[in-house]
């Protein structure tokens, strides 16, 4: 009877908090943040507390089932560990023998937890490992590269010790990350100022001091004239960018007509507040943080707003700062050894990549890759076949644009295998579902957390599986056991523990206090000094894109002027919300309760002028794409935008409580997989806005 | 008591999904209530209203006095009104007699469930769940007392930090 605490790893969510479950008579019976962790001190947030709820939940693959009829019938055979594994084994000893191996995809929810996984796609002779950052937050990840030479992983905003913070597209308190949501609180009851920049309030809006709502797609007009004020008024941190910052020349020359009477146009935010908050922020600097949210990620600019929110970053001198961008520490950087990598134990792949990222796209090494170019590859068979996809907890029919073509290319797979805990609507195309244990359910390689101050981490497991699931490192073991990998097949956690624990100093009782081996006491803002320089060709921070412009790619553009849309059209926005983690958790016996669809903002005068009422259903369309969704007006929104919450719009009869409620936003779009911004990386939205009508 | 800091309060609804989990109680069933409110944006920065609504703990509760079973108890060391689950009937009288309506019906045991105030958990050393697992801090599990102290303390020294300021 006696209650253990277990210390783990949320998996509600990418964020992946550090937790302490309550343990009873093998029962995992309360969960909440890690107390011992200092930077959410035991807070969670409501997906991670609807865990249990996902455990004890029956509407997951709860056994492995190879496809009985045609793909996408949803008539499967059940079959045992053994047989699945020996199947997958052999369609993937065929794409090896085919071409060694390159035709193989592995598309992976990313995280700290994937060393393993990344090994077993190396070991089988495939470059093609991506993870959810190639599509997410692609723009964001090359918008740092082309900038600082790393992507924006490795900045950190210090929301703590920020004096001014701009959320931009960065709905945190309700798509919340637990510790920078705590971490900003914190820094705003200490007297730090929040300015919010969104199409609607949003919470996070609710908290702020300034509260701008922008016209929808006009951000980089609004950033531009920040600049401009910056560097007008001389307010920018003139040491910082002798020292660190190239081709300032150009940017000046570049925003010299972008004023803020030119951005009020624009945005509609009054000229003599975006001068205020130019000011303010001078006056803060370096402790400003400005964010740029994975809600811009479907604007055209998507790329050139992250570009320049980092710049007026660069130019407040704020990167590396304390209460600034900072920049992860990596055990290298503290004195210690990394973790031994697993992918070491198999040898590297000199293929190229199917998504044409180190051949085509010189300037995205480094970067996340390019999931949409990889799936392109499978449907024209250029740069060279891709026969076989594994889709390890990831979704790409529901979260990139477009489902049908993506459903086109998938189609195009002799093979197609989802490692999955949840059902997904790829999955239920699938010739094989390997079902993986909840993540209360399993343990995980150790993983490695960058940040000011790094740590490792271990997820144990807190319950044992209620159905016939698997870890990830048992499954890829049990494949690796079969394709000759004998290197990669483990037979017990403890032993993959121990072999990335080498030559570390750490030792697996060090995480018996709290599941975490933090690597040092202090956090670390001293990263950019002496002798130190960025990994760009110039070693500093390039305005101007060497590699970029080698290809003929602006990375400082004009900004161009968005037409208002017609009268009854609106830009479509989405975005996250605090209830869900995309399609992720809409079938949660809890959540899917507390929000069990999504609806349309919409502006209520906007609305009036076209006759709709709250809470009617109305028709949303765009080209020969249509859906219907539930209205709710508000003054609250931009009267030239909508917004809804992505990852609903679920069609699969095995989610009961999710099926068919809702409307999914990628649904609305037909961009293909070959159209996609050239300097940004990532599929963006057609400059064509929705039309709403009554049903 | 269980005290709410409407500042840090996001109104996420974390608090009553964890109260779920430990009462274990179906979805439709929610002993903990936060509530947040927007009031009419004529501020230029809109703002959200949240107040947390477990259970008042009454000194002379009315749901124990319309409990025909005695399944509705105050405990005498710490005033925390709470069901036995093993007396309850099922009846509702509770329900309709709490001004609040704090006691839930739970169709799926035919039984009311309400806030404990997670005495279980606190005598293990523990806070309420809602206040152990809340997103951003915002709840806290604190005595009276401490917490009038709390609020005096923080008054008296922003006055004095104030004077101090102002002389410099």
């Amino acid at each position: 009877m006696a209650v253990k605490t277990v210390y783990s790893v949320c998996g509600m969510c990418p964020v992946r908090c550090p937790i302490e479950a309550e343990v009873q008579d093998g029962r995992c019976r309360f969960v909440q943040g890690n107390r011992r962790e200092p930077s959410i001190r035991g807070a969670l947030c409501t997906r991670g507390a609807a865990g249990i709820a996902f455990l004890e939940d029956d509407e997951r693959p709860q056994f492995p089932m190879l496809r009985a009829g045609s793909r996408g019938e949803g008539r499967w055979q059940r079959i045992s560990w053994d047989q699945a594994l020996a199947t997958a084994a052999e369609r993937l000893r065929a794409v090896r023998a085919a071409d060694g191996g390159r035709g193989l995809l592995w598309l992976d929810a990313g995280g700290p937890f994937g060393d393993l996984r990344r090994a077993f796609v190396r070991g089988l002779g495939s470059p093609n490992f991506l993870t959810a950052d190639s599509h997410r937050t692609v723009h964001r990840a090359h918008a740092a590269l082309s900038l600082f030479g790393f992507t924006d992983e490795r900045l950190v905003p210090d929301f703590r010790n920020a004096r001014a913070t701009v959320l931009q597209g960065r709905n945190l308190f309700e798509n919340v990350d637990v510790a920078q949501a705590n971490a900003l609180l914190d820094g705003l009851q200490g007297g730090g100022r929040l300015t919010v920049v969104d199409v609607r309030a949003t919470v996070t809006a609710t908290k702020a001091e300034r509260f701008f709502m922008i016209r929808p797609a006009t951000d980089y007009a609004l950033n531009l004239a920040v600049i401009h004020t910056l560097l007008a008024q001389g307010l920018h941190d003139a040491a910082f960018a002798e020292r660190w910052i190239a081709d300032l020349d150009e940017l000046r020359l570049l925003v010299a007509p972008y004023t803020p009477a030119f951005a009020e146009a624009e945005t509609g935010i009054p000229a003599e507040r975006i001068t205020a908050l130019a000011a303010d922020l001078a006056q803060a600097a370096p402790r400003v943080v400005w964010y740029p949210g994975p809600q811009l990620s479907r604007q055209a600019e998507a790329f050139l707003v992250c570009r320049s929110a980092f710049i007026i970053n660069a130019l407040l001198g704020t990167i590396a700062a304390k209460g600034g961008l900072a920049l992860a520490a990596r055990p290298e950087d503290v004195g210690e050894a990394p973790l031994h990598a697993l992918v070491d134990l198999v040898p590297p792949v000199d293929a190229p990549r199917a998504d044409g990222v180190g051949v085509r796209f010189p300037e995205f090494v480094g970067g996340p890759g390019l999931l949409h170019a990889a799936l392109h590859a499978v449907r024209t068979r250029d740069p060279y076949p891709v026969s076989a996809l594994i889709a390890y907890e990831q979704d790409p029919l529901a979260e990139l644009p477009n489902p049908p073509a993506v459903k086109d290319a998938l189609a195009g797979l002799d093979f197609l295998m989802c490692v999955t805990s949840v059902w997904s609507e790829t999955a239920w195309q699938a010739d094989l579902v390997l079902p993986l244990s909840a993540y209360l359910e399993r343990e995980s390689v150790l993983g490695q957390r960058d940040g000011v101050t790094p740590a490792f981490l271990l997820r144990r497991r807190c319950a044992e599986p209620r159905f016939d699931t698997r870890a990830d490192w048992e499954i890829v073991s049990g494949l690796a056991a079969r394709l000759e990998l004998p290197q990669l097949a483990f037979t017990r956690a403890e032993d993959i523990w121990a072999c990335q624990l080498t030559g570390t100093g750490v030792r697996l009782k060090d995480f018996e206090r709290s599941g975490i081996a933090a690597l040092t006491g202090q956090p670390r803002y001293d990263l950019l000094r002496e002798g130190v320089t960025f990994p760009t060709d110039s070693g500093k921070i390039e305005l101007v894109n060497s590699r970029w412009r080698h290809q003929g790619l602006p990375s400082l553009a004009p900004y161009a002027r968005k037409a208002a849309p017609p009268e009854g059209a609106f830009r479509l926005t989405t975005g996250g919300c605090g209830m869900h983690s995309g399609g992720r958790t809409v079938n949660n016996p809890l959540l899917h309760r507390r929000m069990p669809e999504n609806v349309l903002w919409m502006n209520a005068t906007a609305a009036a002028g076209l006759g709709i009422a709250d809470g009617e259903t109305v028709t949303v369309r765009r080209g020969d794409r249509s859906g219907r969704i539930r209205v709710k007006l508000t003054e609250h929104i931009h009267p030239e935008a909508v917004f809804v919450v992505d990852g609903f719009g679920r069609t699969l009869p095995v989610e009961s409580r999710a099926c068919g409620r809702g409307l999914s936003p990628e649904a609305l779009t037909s961009v293909g997989l070959g159209e996609w911004d050239r300097s940004g990386g990532g599929q963006v939205q057609p400059d064509e806005p929705v039309r709403v009508t009554r049903d | 008591m269980i005290k709410l800091d409407p500042l840090r309060c996001i109104g996420c609804g974390a608090c009553e999904v964890q109260c779920q989990v430990k009462t274990r109680t179906p979805a439709a069933v929610r002993p903990a209530l936060v509530l947040t409110a927007w009031p009419p944006a004529e501020d230029p920065v809109p703002r959200m209203t949240a107040a947390f609504r477990p259970c008042f703990h009454c000194e002379s509760p009315w749901c124990v006095a319309a409990c025909p079973t005695g399944a509705m108890v105050k405990r005498a060391e710490d005033g925390l009104v709470h069901v036995v689950r093993t007396l309850c009937v099922g009846c509702r009288a509770c329900v309709g007699a709490c001004p609040w309506k704090v006691p839930q019906w739970d169709e799926s045991t035919g039984r009311v469930v309400k806030c404990d105030g997670c005495f279980e958990r606190v005598t293990r050393g523990l806070a309420p769940a809602c206040v152990a697992g809340c997103t951003t801090r915002a709840l806290s599990h604190c005595r009276p007392n401490e917490n009038v102290r709390h609020v005096r303390l923080m008054y008296a020294k922003s006055i004095l930090t104030e004077s101090d300021s102002g002389s410099r």
